[in-house]
């Protein structure tokens, strides 16, 4: 009876954490996304630059995800195409990390997220041969702030023409 | 850096086995152990010798300074003014008066004496029990003048372990990352220091990112990660002579280096196709030896003092939590089951504990488990901080910690603080520009 009773207890303060929790999610999302964020993947382009007309130089990652999005898909098809078109340039795809991380776990995970690039452009139709790899962890963000706009920019692989 | 310490050890009056005063340094200290630190006594001729050499002006007070410097900062004492000392230091030497000490309160005492003999340093000191009235320990070495700081770390180390029972950890130096410039575009180098904060020297120019260094247990080697040409890999460097090569030849990024406890391998993180794994390189045939095969990513090993086990991070359940295995990568074994995220595993040089980085709603933590697991025990909390270190003695960590930067991104800061493994004596160490990734040496006198 007695035990119930604890984890009846227990439960009601374990929905009450979930429901504040999910307020507080909420309201975050509202002041910091300002239609630049989706989920917590950037959006926005004030930190893109364009390899060429319409290709952007780089796809936006989920916190420690390496997933490519539909969006990021889209990007390095273009990128693809601009890279076949261009048989003579190469490229480094350089992957990062926002700061919310330790250091060395990082930089493992910027070399996962330059190679879910470097493979996506791959299948279609670009030589390994082409593409190097070359992760900076967290140490090279774009945004120095501590927000979670500014974390979702830094996290990014950047395809850099390498001649 | 290169002079070896030359040390004539030999003690003048034998020491008891019956403990006198002790000081527990297994709980928080609230209550330090008042002590007195009388400044070395110096004969004229002596002092003008050094003062000539060294610059200092009397080396007998600056000696005596770092000592109470260490054992104030290490918590466990608390070092008295030295204007309510009654008796003159010469004195104090050869006989305290107990009753004068007693009056001040000071439980333990200090004293000593420094010559200028043949070019070089001799310091004896002793420590006395106050209320006892009895003569503790009393030591002398011989040294060349230039190492009159070590002088005062070795003091300080056998003051310690007389009163605690425990090696001390005064005579070490610490390697980092020095740090400067705008978030996005740091420059870092890698510097050295003493473990006060003295002597700091710088061993790289900034041309290039090094990140992790991490000292050789058994020697004066480093081992880090440089993005040299724009490669990152893992190199060697030896601190005395500035030599540094490449360790392996890996087609990627290898980084995470450590050595093992012996010193003859190094253990570290060879990233491919996306994946991670574990490798050690033996410095001595330089063989090769993959440790952990898996899709995920594996990284920041760590031996166990016996070099039997590896603790390592590793995604594999999905996040980032923490393993222990054997050393040739058998009988792996998740061992962080706590909420939230788990970085940076280290094996404490008494075996005993991992201490390691916590990443829960928001906060980063420093704690520690036991090796199993079990126990664990979060030790500060902040906005960012990481990478613990151990002191040699396994009584301290030592970590950086990063500021928030405000809504403009201004405000960045990166700064080196140690705290004591009972969860007190927080404290930030100066650094001449900001610094991040510290390692501990081993103690240098051994």
């Amino acid at each position: 009876m007695r035990l119930n009773k604890i984890l009846k207890n227990t439960l009601l303060v374990l929905t009450a954490c979930l429901v504040l929790s999910a307020c507080a999610t909420k309201k975050e999302v509202a002041t910091d996304i300002q239609g630049q964020m989706q989920g917590d993947v950037y959006t926005g382009t004030d930190t893109v630059k364009y390899l060429a007309d319409g290709v952007p130089d780089r796809v936006f990652f989920a916190t420690n995800e390496s997933i490519l999005t539909t969006a990021s898909r889209e990007t390095l098809r273009a990128q693809a195409a601009w890279l076949r078109k261009n048989p003579n340039i190469n490229v480094v795809l350089e992957g990062h990390a926002d700061e919310r991380g330790t250091r060395e776990y990082n930089l493992a995970l910027g070399e996962r997220r330059a190679n879910a690039a470097k493979d996506y452009l791959m299948t279609y139709g670009i030589s390994s041969d082409r593409i190097t790899v070359l992760s900076y962890g967290k140490e090279r963000p774009v945004d120095s702030g501590s927000n979670p706009l500014a974390w979702s920019k830094n996290r990014r692989s950047v395809t850099v023409k390498a001649n | 850096m290169t002079k070896k310490i030359l040390i004539l050890l030999f003690i003048l009056i034998p020491i008891k086995a019956n403990a006198l005063i002790e000081v527990d340094i297994t709980r928080g200290n609230l209550n330090p152990l008042p002590l007195a630190v009388s400044p070395l006594s110096i004969d004229e001729k002596s002092r003008k010798g050094f003062e000539k050499i060294l610059k200092k002006e009397n080396i007998g007070s600056e000696i005596s300074k770092i000592v109470e410097n260490n054992l104030r900062v290490s918590g466990l004492f608390n070092p008295l003014d030295k204007k309510a000392f009654l008796q003159a230091p010469d004195i104090a030497n050869l006989k305290p008066r107990f009753e004068d000490w007693n009056l001040i309160k000071a439980q333990a005492l200090i004293t000593g004496k420094v010559n200028y003999i043949d070019d070089k340093l001799r310091v004896e000191f002793r420590l006395w029990d106050v209320l006892a009235a009895k003569e503790m320990m009393a030591l002398a070495f011989t040294t060349v003048p230039n190492n009159w700081r070590r002088v005062g770390h070795i003091i300080s180390d056998k003051v310690y372990e007389r009163l605690t029972g425990e090696k001390g950890y005064f005579d070490t130096r610490i390697i980092y990352v020095s740090e400067e410039g705008p978030k996005t575009q740091r420059i870092k180098k890698l510097a050295i220091m003493d473990q006060d904060g003295a002597n700091n020297k710088f061993l790289t120019l900034g041309n290039e990112l090094v990140l992790t260094p991490r000292f050789n247990p058994a020697s004066q080697m480093v081992t880090y990660l440089s993005y040299f040409k724009n490669m990152p890999r893992v190199y060697l460097l030896d601190i005395e002579t500035g030599t540094q090569e490449v360790v392996g030849d890996f087609p990627g990024m290898t980084f995470a280096p450590r050595f093992s406890p012996d010193g003859k391998k190094i253990i570290m993180s060879f990233a491919k196709d996306g994946k991670s794994d574990i490798y050690t390189m033996d410095l001595e045939n330089r063989i090769v030896e993959k440790i952990t095969n898996h899709p995920s990513i594996d990284t920041s090993p760590s031996y166990s003092p016996d070099g039997k086990y590896i603790t390592f991070n590793s995604d594999r359940s999905g996040y980032q939590q923490i393993y222990v295995m054997k050393n040739d990568g058998s009988d792996v074994k998740r061992i962080s089951f706590g909420n939230g995220l788990y970085g940076t595993p280290v094996w404490s040089p008494r075996g005993d504990l991992i201490a390691f980085t916590k990443l829960h709603k928001g906060k980063f933590y420093i704690g520690v488990m036991r090796t199993d697991g079990s126990g664990e025990r979060l030790l500060t909390e902040n906005y960012y901080q990481e990478a613990p270190s151990w002191s040699p003695n396994g009584r301290v960590l030592i970590f950086y910690r990063e500021t928030k930067t405000n809504s403009k991104g201004e405000g960045f800061s990166a700064k080196l603080w140690s705290i004591d493994l009972t969860g007190y004596n927080e404290r930030q160490i100066k650094t001449p520009t900001d610094a991040s990734d510290p390692s501990w040496s081993s103690l240098l006198s051994n």
